[in-house]
């Protein structure tokens, strides 16, 4: 058990910013948010899932929508408004909150909720990355009900989806929804219990977000090499590393879709590296070849500082480091790659598991 | 030929420059009304001037606005409007901004109907009642400039523009700064740059009538430009209503100046002048861009700038002695800064015949520098001096070593009036430089600045590739720049950036680049 108060944030924002592998909403944001929320109505709670009692409720809430919108429409507090719907809908009252990812500004989308009603918030959550939909949760892929879901806007709007034939159904309808809300809304699902938590969410994830967002505060402070520092913390590899030159990246049915494209500098001078990306960062191409892809993670930071770049603050001229990190274990079944594999994103290539020397 | 002159909060620095050469320079004190400081190194620059040559441009860069809002001085009582309801009132505007800063401006907020969705939808429709309370409530507080800031404004700014054209009915006075003409995407760091300029509008108004006055007295018929936070150049027109525009120009054009001079192209550039310290890294002799949001005054904006540390410290920083809180257990009863006596350095600094103690009179009583009356300093108490010698060394170390991305020794660079502070003994330093002409360095960065042209245009892309558009956009902001007096061969693309439209019904971008190049040689 641990508390997250005003001084831990900053580290989760940064560990939640870089497993975003891209995407995830702006870090800055979600931060600022679970810190007014924090001031206002005080610390949260984490316990870890062997903390569960058995007899728990546990609800995921999370945000959907696009992040180019959510850094302009700041989010409100939609996910308390979306908590209490499914409470009153499914009759069942929740004893502590989950995230739906641990990547960018959702990694703390329930610190808001569980600051305003005291609930704790358990260490795990349903990706142990970032992912674009909905229905990409290990939840789902190891039987946890999809349905139902309560969806929220900023005006007053809620929209309960008691029942739909798959994950990725609720996916579609909900999306749309969104789009009409104004592409920032919130959700909660029907509660899980401690067993579902335990066998079907990514486990410890907040305390890793905590460990690497920590590793670089503390790179920076004694100015030792952050890239460095975040792969002693979190074991994986450096893709890459260059500047920004180009960004294709447009909007389309409420995504961010597009690609950036890396010159290399240093070791990787005369390479070119070109990302791939739907909120988050699917596959890495290195002079054309593919060295990584979904699920394992590929992640953009400021080669200096160690900074999560995420897709919609993305700029040209950007100094950059891509680190690759292998994928949960949950993600590598083939139950789990056909949800949430290369081929579901639309790309003809199988999943090979990055290797670590 | 052209001058450069560099207004900082102790002194006025000006240089006239013959293509890559100096011909001439002046240091004097900055003056209260900015005007006669000014007058009086244009005059000493203009007296060592050959009489054939020919002024073709004035480019001024001044710290001045900087210095305002880190000394937190003459800020206009500034509110700000947001158009949002019933969207983001979790984070209200000014959330994140220092206690001090925000006291500083007022700290008047108000949110109200109105701001688009992403498609362009409305949230809301602006009630022009609520905004005429808003008005009235205004009036009472006494506010006399504001930002206005509606959510998706870069997308659509009618809002934005409703609402300015009620509070200007209301209160005819009031100075307005709306957002989508000074920022893209993301409204906290819009709104915060905003209101940053909105602030400043009291002063940017005096600062640039001041110096126009100055111009016209010395009947120099030449154009003025302010230098901005890119070491771009802009019209003195667009500076007087956009002075934020100008808040980094001060340490870009050190640090270009200092590259300039010194020759050296990878370091680190410490400048200090009289109020303030900046400290930034040299990249292949461009300062260090900042990939992550740029903080003002502990305040967060988007702005593409140098990354610089700015610390309050500085020639004029007033020294007290056993101030209330002080850090008494430790013997240690002294506080250096952060208000300084600026431009009164040379009247009110002890070793001048004044009353206040400052850092230029410790570094006279220790020896480092020779200047005023050293018999008036001779009797400080010398461990106070060594003291004092020894903080601001450690503060100097501290900055350089924030700002520096590897443990390892870089060339440092000293530069502004202020380098005699420090001694040559800087701990990760290679080596410590004080190039010639260093204490003019800034005038020599501003002089030396390029042009820039900026565009900002929506294109269709039925019909269109995404790289036409882009080739388009570059190609007028080239044309633009070279249009205000850059060298065609000497172009480069500074700054690209997209917006997606996707509320029309074609595939739409908004594609902003500025395109930046020398001046011309005249």
């Amino acid at each position: 058990m641990w508390q997250v108060d005003e001084s831990n944030l900053e580290a989760i924002a940064i560990g939640a910013g870089i497993l975003g592998t891209g995407g995830g909403g702006n870090p800055y944001i979600g931060q600022l948010r679970a810190k007014q929320a924090i001031k206002e109505h005080g610390p949260v709670t984490v316990l870890s899932p062997e903390e569960l009692p058995e007899n728990s409720q546990v609800i995921c809430v999370g945000g959907i929508g696009a992040p180019t919108v959510g850094i302009e429409k700041v989010r409100d507090i939609q996910s308390y408004h979306a908590l209490r719907a499914i409470e009153e809908y499914t009759g069942k009252k929740a004893t502590a909150l989950i995230s739906n990812e641990i990547g960018g500004s959702n990694s703390v989308e329930p610190m808001i909720p569980a600051a305003m009603t005291g609930l704790p918030v358990v260490d795990a959550d349903g990706m142990g990355r970032a992912f674009p939909e909905y229905h990409l949760k290990t939840f789902f892929v190891y039987g946890v009900p999809w349905c139902p879901m309560a969806l929220c806007d900023e005006k007053g709007n809620t929209v309960i989806i008691p029942e739909a034939i798959s994950a990725q159904w609720v996916e579609r309808i909900a999306r749309s929804v969104t789009v009409q809300m104004g592409c920032v809304a919130c959700y909660a699902l029907a509660p899980m219990t401690a067993q579902q938590v335990k066998t079907t969410a990514v486990l410890g994830t907040l305390s890793l977000a905590y460990n690497v967002g920590q590793a670089v505060l503390d790179a920076r402070e004694r100015q030792e090499d952050a890239i460095g520092a975040i792969l002693a913390a979190c074991p994986g590899k450096v893709l890459f590393t260059g500047k920004v030159v180009d960004l294709d990246r447009r909007t389309a049915a409420g995504f961010a879709r597009g690609s950036v494209t890396i010159d290399g500098l240093g070791s990787n001078a005369g390479s070119r590296m070109v990302l791939e990306f739907q909120n988050e960062n699917l596959i890495a191409r290195h002079d054309g070849e593919i060295i990584c892809t979904v699920p394992d993670l590929i992640c953009v930071v400021d080669t200096d500082r160690g900074e999560p770049i995420t897709t919609e603050l993305m700029r040209y001229g950007f100094r950059v480091t891509v680190l690759g990190f292998p994928a949960p274990q949950l993600w590598t079944s083939d139950k789990a790659l056909a949800v949430a594999g290369p081929r579901a994103f639309g790309y003809d290539v199988d999943f090979s598991p990055l290797v670590l020397s | 030929m052209r001058i450069g002159v560099d207004v900082g909060g102790t002194n006025t620095d000006a240089v006239l420059m013959d293509g890559r050469d100096l011909v001439a320079q002046a240091k004097l004190p900055t003056t209260g009304d900015v005007t006669s400081g000014i007058v009086a190194s244009l005059e000493e620059v203009l007296r060592q001037k050959p009489k054939t040559a020919k002024i073709t441009g004035v480019m001024l860069g001044t710290t001045h606005f900087t210095n305002a809002l880190l000394e937190r001085k003459d800020l206009t009582p500034t509110a700000v409007l947001r158009l949002a309801l019933p969207a983001t009132t979790l984070l209200p505007p000014l959330v994140d901004w220092p206690q001090e800063l925000k006291q500083a401006i007022g700290g008047f907020t108000y949110m109200v109907h109105g701001g688009h969705e992403f498609d362009g939808r409305e949230i809301a429709s602006v009630d022009p009642a609520e905004i005429r309370e808003v008005a009235k409530q205004m009036r009472k507080q006494g506010v006399e400039a504001a930002a206005i800031c509606g959510v998706f404004s870069p997308v659509d700014p009618a809002h934005e523009q409703e609402a300015a054209a009620i509070l200007q009915s209301e209160m005819p006075e009031i100075q307005l700064t709306l957002s989508h003409q000074n920022g893209r995407i993301g409204i906290l760091e819009r709104e915060n740059a905003s209101t940053l300029n909105a602030c400043l509008s009291n002063v940017a108004k005096h600062t640039i009538a001041g110096i126009r006055l100055a111009l016209s007295q010395l009947g120099l018929d030449a154009r003025l430009y302010l230098s901005q936070n890119d070491g771009t150049l802009m019209d003195a027109d667009f500076a007087a209503r956009f002075p934020v525009f100008t808040i980094a120009s001060g340490p870009t054009n050190s640090m270009r100046g200092a590259a300039f001079l010194s020759g050296v192209r990878d370091g680190i550039v410490v400048d200090i002048g009289g109020s303030s310290t900046d400290v930034g890294a040299l990249v292949n002799g461009f300062p260090r861009e900042a990939s992550v949001a740029v903080n003002l005054a502990g305040v967060r904006t988007n702005f593409r700038m140098p990354d610089v540390l700015s610390i309050a410290l500085g020639g004029g920083s007033i020294i007290r002695q056993n101030p209330k809180g002080a850090d008494a257990e430790n013997g240690v009863e002294v506080t250096i800064g952060p208000d300084s006596t600026g431009y009164r350095l040379i009247v009110e600094g002890q070793a001048f015949g004044g009353a206040t103690l400052t850092t230029t009179d410790i570094a006279i009583a220790g020896g480092l520098a020779q200047a005023g009356n050293p018999d008036l300093v001779k009797g400080l108490d010398s461990s106070l001096v060594n003291w004092v010698i020894q903080d601001i060394q450690a503060r100097v170390e501290e900055t350089v070593d924030k700002v520096k991305t590897t443990a390892g020794p870089v060339p440092v660079i000293l530069v502004g009036g202020g380098s005699i502070l420090v001694q040559d003994s800087l701990s990760g330093a290679s080596e410590v430089l004080r190039p010639e002409h260093a204490e003019v360095a800034n005038a020599i960065g501003a002089a030396m600045a390029q042009v820039g042209g900026q565009v900002e245009k929506v294109f269709s892309l039925d019909g269109m590739s995404r790289q036409t558009a882009l080739d388009s956009a570059k190609d007028e902001a080239i044309g633009r720049a070279v249009d205000a007096g850059a060298n065609p061969n000497s172009m480069e693309i500074v700054e690209l950036d997209e917006v997606p439209l996707t509320y029309l019904p074609s595939n739409a971008i908004l594609i902003r680049a500025k395109a930046a190049g020398d001046l011309a040689s005249e």
